[in-house]
């Protein structure tokens, strides 16, 4: 049994996301090799031999790889599935829009968004945003897997020492093309990555008042996230959305600033380690996943917790 | 230029689902059912494409039990021009969905497929990502800004971290994210309108699809409970709370 991680990465460095899916990788019971499929991703693949428990680093370059079009990276790895008997990759925007194709193609069903590996053919999964857990069995012959980061730990950056082999590239599909990015650029740590998450919803009241977090999450050095109704409502960015559809997270901390807690919401900050939420509405559902919860205005409290930090 | 808007029947949005006690899955029996967000939210942009004189017919599709054709009357009432149904009594997986919808779109013929991008109650992410592969056709998921012109479709994607754009040629498949549009209401003259809008009932064995699952449903149960902490009076007993208690900070 050998495993196939799809990298995710952008050429220069890999995605954190990476090493979470080469330990869901790792427990599937074989030999774990990684996918780069990029242009120029010398450096990615670099640091995906280094990973602790890879075996072997597949790279397939080409300047059509640059951009992770699904139709492309998903050629290339149907072109090596036939050596596997599990292919997984992360389950973010990356992993989500590849992975189906490829198991279409092989005509096997996807196991989605998996929080725990049972055995080799048994799989643990979300249903319902979080409010069941299904126990899937799986009796196609490559199973088809996408891994929700927070279910696993990452694998360590360092230690690894995997060969590398380099494969020809699938030729373009050429009825996609990539036309531009808009990233945000910011100084603080990435959503999903993060130690720390200051989350602000509906309560917030306005775009403008998400400044009055930005102390709190300087001090902390926290990401920045928010419920759905704030993303709605246009206060901040659509990606800062946590939840069922947005972003799944597990932070060591989760601080949740007027945030009721729907749970479509709670779906997606529920395993967070530690949960504080701050809600001037005693009875907000929040408050029951919360461990600490102080009842009262946001626009009082936040300054008094910045001050409290020192 | 036709398009195909496959909708879902769900539990509704709203509705808190319970576990079965006997663990085979969750209790759907009496709960409100409702189209699937996101396919609403793809129907919606089906329809301003329509409205935009982009489009000559909008082609609602759903697969599942004889009720899913409540939801095509309901996706009739938003304005599709007419609806099929492939209905069948099996549990549909992804794959078997985007099998019946690639023998569908080859008898058909559109030049767009939108889809949402998950239904709410799986939350599988799979089955437009499914269907482009099948038909060999390029793909745009998690929309969040549709322009169709020129024989091709460009896409603004939300994508972690922020936004990309994509130009597909045409045939394509689009799933659809949260902030595309703000669907309408429907209204009691568009209901009424609905009823009367043509609507086939197939069979997957007509369209020559086997959809039985693959995968197995062991059990399902209640996830892990997180219990209620404390209410801490101020901002002083918390970070004290959180630097000697929980050791977070």
């Amino acid at each position: 049994m050998v495993a196939l991680v799809i990298a995710e990465h952008d050429n220069a460095s890999l995605k954190g996301s990476t090493l979470h899916t080469v330990t869901a990788a790792a427990q599937c019971g074989g030999d774990v090799h990684v996918l780069v499929a990029g242009s120029n991703a010398g450096a990615a693949a670099a640091a995906a031999a280094q990973i602790a428990g890879v075996s072997k680093v597949i790279v397939a370059d080409a300047a059509y790889f640059a951009d992770g079009l699904a139709e492309n990276i998903a050629e290339q790895v149907l072109a090596l599935a036939g050596s596997y008997s599990h292919i997984l990759a992360p389950a973010t925007a990356y992993g989500k829009n590849i992975l189906p194709r490829v198991a279409a193609k092989l005509d096997v069903a996807q196991i989605s968004e998996i929080t725990k590996v049972d055995s080799p053919d048994t799989f643990e999964r979300p249903i319902y945003a979080g409010n069941a857990i299904a126990y899937v069995q799986s009796s196609d012959k490559i199973k088809v897997i996408t891994v929700r980061s927070t279910g696993f730990d990452a694998a360590a950056a360092t230690g690894g020492s995997a060969a590398t082999e380099t494969v020809a590239a699938v030729a373009d599909n050429g009825k996609s093309a990539f036309v531009g990015r808009e990233l945000a650029k910011s100084d603080r740590p990435e959503l999903t990555a993060a130690k720390i998450i200051v989350s602000g919803g509906r309560g917030m009241g306005s775009g403008e008042a998400f400044k009055i977090l930005e102390p709190l999450a300087d001090k902390l050095n926290a990401a920045m996230g928010a419920s759905r109704a704030a993303v709605d409502a246009g206060y901040v960015p659509n990606d800062w959305q946590v939840g069922q559809t947005g972003k799944i997270v597990a932070p060591t901390l989760y601080i949740a600033v007027g945030i009721s807690g729907a749970i479509q919401h709670l779906a997606g900050m529920k395993d967070s380690k530690t949960i504080v939420a701050i809600n001037k509405d005693p009875e907000a559902p929040i408050f029951s996943v919360a461990d600490y919860g102080i009842v009262g205005d946001l626009f009082d409290i936040v300054p008094q917790l910045v001050a409290e930090l020192g | 230029m036709k398009v195909l808007v496959p909708v879902k029947r769900v539990v509704d949005y709203n509705v808190k689902v319970r576990v079965k006690s006997d663990g085979t899955g969750v209790d759907i029996a009496n709960v409100k059912m409702s189209m699937n967000p996101f396919d609403e939210i793809a129907l919606e942009e089906a329809m301003r494409l329509k409205e935009a004189g982009k489009v000559t017919e909008v082609v609602a599709v759903s697969c599942g039990v004889t009720q899913c054709q409540e939801t095509l009357r309901t996706g009739m009432a938003i304005g599709a021009d007419r609806g099929i149904l492939v209905e069948t009594a099996v549990e549909l997986e992804p794959l078997a969905v985007a099998k019946l919808l690639k023998a569908l779109a080859d008898k058909e013929q559109p030049q767009l497929i939108i889809l949402g991008k998950q239904a709410i109650d799986d939350d599988s992410n799979q089955t437009g990502q499914m269907l482009a592969a099948l038909l060999g056709w390029p793909q745009a998921t998690f929309a969040s800004k549709v322009v169709l012109e020129d024989g091709k479709v460009t896409v603004t994607r939300e994508v972690d971290g922020g936004l990309e754009t994509l130009a597909l040629t045409l045939p394509a498949i689009v799933t659809t994210d949260l902030r595309l549009n703000e669907p309408r209401y429907v209204t009691l003259p568009n209901i009424m309108k609905a009823k009367k809008k043509p609507l086939d009932v197939t069979k997957p064995e007509d369209l020559g699809v086997d959809v039985t699952p693959r995968l197995k449903n062991l059990k399902v149960v209640e996830p892990a409970k997180r219990s209620a902490g404390i209410k801490v009076p101020d901002v002083a007993t918390l970070v004290a709370k959180l630097r000697t208690e929980a050791k977070v900070i």
